[in-house]
């Protein structure tokens, strides 16, 4: 019953993003296995983990000379946000127990991301799904690849997959940043008219307020990333829903 | 890494992304509550993409990351597809670093 939300264009857009995800995996594989993992504890890691930013700086603390523990608190710390994005997307993973708890585990900056831009409940769910489960399979297969195969395969940074992922997640963003330029154009005074008026006005409110949070959580997150732990800015951004809190 | 570690970070990761669906099945949130919890994500997601554009290691990216994903802004206000956002955005800052800006 999902398969019938999903179009062409969110397969496409899913396996784009799939696919740049794979190569960062296969980076992440190759890099585990030099600082001394074996291929099926980093796959392992990545199975269970399944958040590239907490992998490779878990893996980066410990190579760096960091110990286990610290290695734990830095992935934990980046990964807290999943609790508020946990919150939002619920409705998404259905009411079988099971299904909820295996649609849990799919839960990463895309599929939220990807889930949040579309427009029905029924898309929202399709989105949620296809995309975390296309990074989950992405993601896996490219760890075990690039752990077989070391660092015989590029470098993600020489092909600029550092500047997709921002760039993917911003596109998804954009659409809840802008509203529709102009009111609809209807015959003010009918009820329908006033009706497509009022709603259009609240989008437009709607998107205003969250201009304002978003420009508070990038000033927020870099005013605060110099001087705290990796994660933690962006734990923080979320103090500039005051700035709509009436 | 040993494995005690992995399964540590795992099942903290776990717990974060469990106790979102966990609460919200016990709490009814008003529509007000729900509004300002799609704004966190919004929040959330900026931050994200703000830190991942300028910062690495707490310091600044260096220019071919933010080229890049300044690229794809421009074309997904264009609304260009999300696959031309995406490529463009790893292109430019590709090229860039190809001809030596880091």
């Amino acid at each position: 019953m999902v398969m019938g939300h999903v179009d062409r264009t969110l397969v496409r857009d899913v396996a784009a993003i799939a696919a740049a995800s794979s190569v960062i995996g296969a980076s992440f594989g190759a890099i585990s296995v030099a600082s001394g993992l074996s291929v099926w504890v980093a796959s392992a890691m990545s199975v269970l983990v399944f958040a590239g930013g907490s992998q490779f700086m878990a893996v980066g603390v410990v190579a760096g000379g960091g110990s286990p523990v610290a290695a734990v608190i830095a992935g934990l710390l980046l990964n807290a946000r999943h609790l508020p994005f946990g919150l939002v997307i619920s409705d998404v993973l259905g009411k079988h127990w099971l299904v909820r708890l295996i649609g849990t585990h799919l839960m990463v900056d895309e599929s939220v991301a990807f889930a949040l831009a579309q427009p029905t409940p029924e898309r929202r769910k399709a989105a949620y799904w296809l995309c975390g489960g296309a990074l989950f399979v992405g993601w896996n297969v490219g760890v075990l690849v690039g752990a077989l195969a070391g660092t015989a395969l590029g470098s993600p940074e020489a092909m600029g997959l550092d500047a997709a992922f921002p760039a993917g997640l911003l596109a998804l963003l954009l659409p809840s940043l802008t509203a529709p330029a102009k009111p609809p154009n209807v015959e003010p005074g009918t009820a329908e008219g006033g009706g497509a008026t009022a709603r259009a006005q609240d989008a437009r409110a709607a998107a205003a307020r969250a201009r304002w949070v978003a420009g508070g959580a990038v000033l927020i997150a870099l005013a605060t990333t110099p001087i705290l732990p990796t994660g933690v800015p962006v734990l923080l951004s979320l103090l500039a829903l005051g700035l709509v809190l009436r | 890494m040993t494995l005690l570690p992995i399964l540590v970070l795992a099942a903290g990761t776990y717990a974060f992304r469990l106790a979102g669906p966990l609460l919200s099945q016990r709490v009814q949130v008003s529509a007000r509550v729900q509004g300002l919890l799609s704004l966190s994500a919004i929040a959330l997601l900026t931050a994200l993409v703000a830190t991942a554009t300028l910062t690495s290691n707490g310091g600044f990216s260096g220019w071919a990351r933010p080229a890049g994903v300044l690229a794809g802004a421009v074309l997904a206000w264009r609304k260009l597809p999300f696959v031309v956002v995406v490529v463009g955005a790893a292109g430019v800052t590709a090229l860039l670093r190809m001809s030596g800006v880091s």
